[in-house]
């Protein structure tokens, strides 16, 4: 099978899904012309001019507010938040207007509208270039959130993400927009709340988000060397979660970690567990374990910023501390 | 497109109907409020009917209008009927939301009307986004966005106001300054003109007397239709005033306005009032007219009321439906 990057897949996802639906349009800073400072958008312009592929101002509230309304009549908008860290900015329109509109209206209002934005430290950006925030948008009822973990899972979900009635937020990491995976040439859509055993093992479940799941493929490999055998479970989607395959890999392991990007206290990762330690408590010989980013705003300096991340060492021996029974 | 109210009777006796309806309808709510039959509280409308009803009348069915949390008469203007909103500012299943919304949501989408919202300001981006979808998608449709003088301290007016300068969107940002913001006077929070900052993005402003429907409707019929060949968009700046407090517990007011202007606007410059005497001037009708179309109107509220207060509840397994459309 042919390899593409992540940023290749979005942009094929994006002309792929405007081809099909003429009410499909994106809007943000920068997407025309410069295709956004990632150049993911490169080329989308040409194809389907500026009427449809729109450069905003800067004002994240205001275009974001725009797409609701173009999405409450009969367009399908897709908005570029160029960095995650800029939710905060678009949270009324995001939290208050978009996710709610359905349910306040008793079902009359839709509002299909995709919100891709990105996530992820460790690129030297500081404090306010480096959220992972995708558990603030999980909180609010009415959005969906999809946390892609490869090129070929950006494409599927953001195909599924466009088509589907409801607000969806999709958060890329930033620093796998260059990583290659397996794409199909033919058409293809990932539904949205179905989890992926990554890989299957036996001694522990490793819940991996996003890019996590490179961090936990790096810590199996080690714990095979080491004749452990670890499960990875992608859940693809945090809203809706596929709470079943993990639980059933759970049952099955007996042990798991989950590992987020996201800070660790009130984050997704305590979600899971939480669900977990409800429903296969009894089938726990460990304490369920999560390893999120340190709760600190990111730090610029890299030797201070690469402690706050999960990285695959920590996976590695955390993981093996549970199987070892040593935790 | 918009209807030809200078020339045709009937327009101008439909507008007086409107206008009573909104007040009536306010008047019921209130009761309602008062009687502690209504959950929560509810913001009236009554003395700014001119304002929805000139601007509502110049619109199609299928253009739109965004409201806001004092959004009664924005709802009757565009075509509601009172059954079901009273039914749903009781909470009740037929309920234009089924009870999910309640007064400060009430959407109608059936008629244009995309929601009332209850965060000041909260709806310039939707209707701005309205407006861009008509226009990217080849129709005429023209979107008002409704807001008070309070909500021009938000900064997403701006935003929108110049996304939609440079786009030529088909929007109509219609301000109703009712010269107060909750407890706070216009003068304390706005500084300079209002209609300076459109003209900022190049946006053609107008003031009109918003008491007045005629100058509403005929200022706005020509705007609506500006705006449907892409001359658009405009800025109104309506001058209004509500006679309840900013919620209906907002009885004791006169800390931050007296009961002299309150009186002075009530029985000088009702819109109701003064069409109604207007009408009667031009032998469009008689008093005895204007009295029955009160009766007939405040009948059919009471009948609304009684069946709003009857009607069922939403079923309980209703919480966690709607959360998600399919």
């Amino acid at each position: 099978m042919r390899e593409i990057t992540l940023s290749q897949a979005v942009n094929e996802a994006i002309a792929e899904e405007m081809r099909r639906d003429d009410t499909i349009f994106l809007l943000g800073e920068d997407v025309a012309e410069a295709g956004t400072p990632f150049k993911i958008l490169s080329r989308l312009v040409e194809e389907f001019g500026t009427d449809r592929i729109i450069d905003t101002p800067i004002a994240e509230p205001g275009f974001a507010g725009i797409a609701v309304g173009a999405a409450m009549t009969g367009s399908r908008p897709i908005v570029d938040l160029m960095f995650g860290d800029f939710l905060f900015l678009v949270m009324d329109q995001l939290c208050n207007q978009a996710a709610k509109a359905h349910y306040m209206s008793g079902g009359k209002l839709n509002v299909p509208m995709v919100l891709r934005t990105n996530m992820g430290a460790t690129r030297r950006s500081a404090a306010q270039h480096s959220q992972s925030l995708h558990a603030l948008v999980a909180h609010i009822p009415g959005l969906k959130v999809a946390m892609p973990s490869s090129a070929y899972e950006a494409k599927g979900l953001l195909k599924s993400a466009i088509r589907d009635n409801n607000p969806v937020v999709i958060f890329e990491d930033k620093l796998m927009y260059q990583d290659k995976a397996p794409v199909p040439e033919e058409e293809f859509l990932i539904p949205l709340g179905e989890a992926n055993v990554k890989r299957d093992g036996t001694d522990i479940t490793l819940v991996a988000i996003s890019s996590m799941v490179q961090v936990a493929e790096e810590a199996v490999d080690r714990l095979s060397a080491e004749g452990l055998s670890a499960e990875i479970i992608d859940p693809r989607t945090i809203v809706p979660l596929d709470e079943e395959t993990i639980l059933k890999s759970v049952m099955k392991t007996g042990r798991v970690m989950i590992i987020d990007e996201g800070h660790q206290s009130f984050g997704v990762s305590a979600e899971i567990a939480a669900r977990i330690a409800e429903k296969a408590f009894y089938h726990l010989d460990a304490p369920v374990l999560r390893m999120g980013a340190m709760d600190v705003p990111i730090p610029f300096s890299p030797v201070l910023e690469d402690l706050t991340v999960p990285t695959a060492d920590r996976v590695f021996e955390l993981a093996r501390q549970a199987i070892q029974g040593e935790i | 497109m918009g209807r030809a109210a200078n020339s045709n009777a009937d327009d101008y006796i439909r507008m007086y109907k409107q206008m009573v309806r909104i007040r009536t309808f306010e008047d019921n709510a209130n009761q309602l409020y008062l009687d502690t039959k209504m959950p929560g509280l509810t913001h009236m409308y009554s003395g700014q009917e001119a304002v929805a009803v000139g601007i509502c009348e110049a619109l199609e069915k299928t253009d739109y209008i965004t409201s806001t949390h004092r959004g009664h008469g924005h709802c009757v203007a565009k075509g509601a009927q009172f059954k079901e909103m009273f039914c749903e500012l009781l909470g009740k299943a037929e309920g234009y939301c089924r009870g999910k919304g309640g007064s400060m949501h009430i959407a109608d989408q059936e008629n244009g009307n995309l929601g009332a919202n209850a965060i000041v300001g909260g709806s310039m981006g939707i209707a701005t986004g309205a407006a861009l979808s008509a226009k990217r998608l080849g129709k005429d449709h023209v979107t008002v966005c409704f807001f008070g003088d309070g909500a021009t301290a938000q900064g997403l007016l701006y935003e929108v106001m110049n996304m939609a300068a440079l786009w030529n969107l088909p929007v109509i940002y219609a301000c109703e300054n009712n010269l107060y913001g909750e407890y706070t006077k216009v003068e304390e929070t706005a500084a300079g003109s209002i209609t300076a900052r459109a003209k900022a993005f190049g946006i053609e402003a107008h003031v009109v007397d918003g008491q007045d429907v005629l100058a509403v409707n005929s200022l706005t019929q020509k705007l609506v239709a500006r705006a449907r060949k892409g001359e658009g968009p405009f800025f109104v700046e309506l001058m209004t005033y509500r006679y309840h407090g900013h919620h209906v517990g907002d009885i004791n007011r006169t800390y931050y306005r007296s009961k002299e202007e309150e009186a002075e606007w009530k029985d000088k410059r009702d819109p109701i009032t003064n069409f109604g005497a207007w009408l009667a001037k031009e032998k469009i009708v008689n008093a005895n007219d204007l009295e029955a179309m009160g009766a007939e109107i405040k009948a059919d509220a009471a009948a609304a009321v009684t069946y709003a207060l009857d009607a069922a509840y939403p079923p309980l397994d209703e919480v966690d439906s709607h959360i998600f459309a399919v």
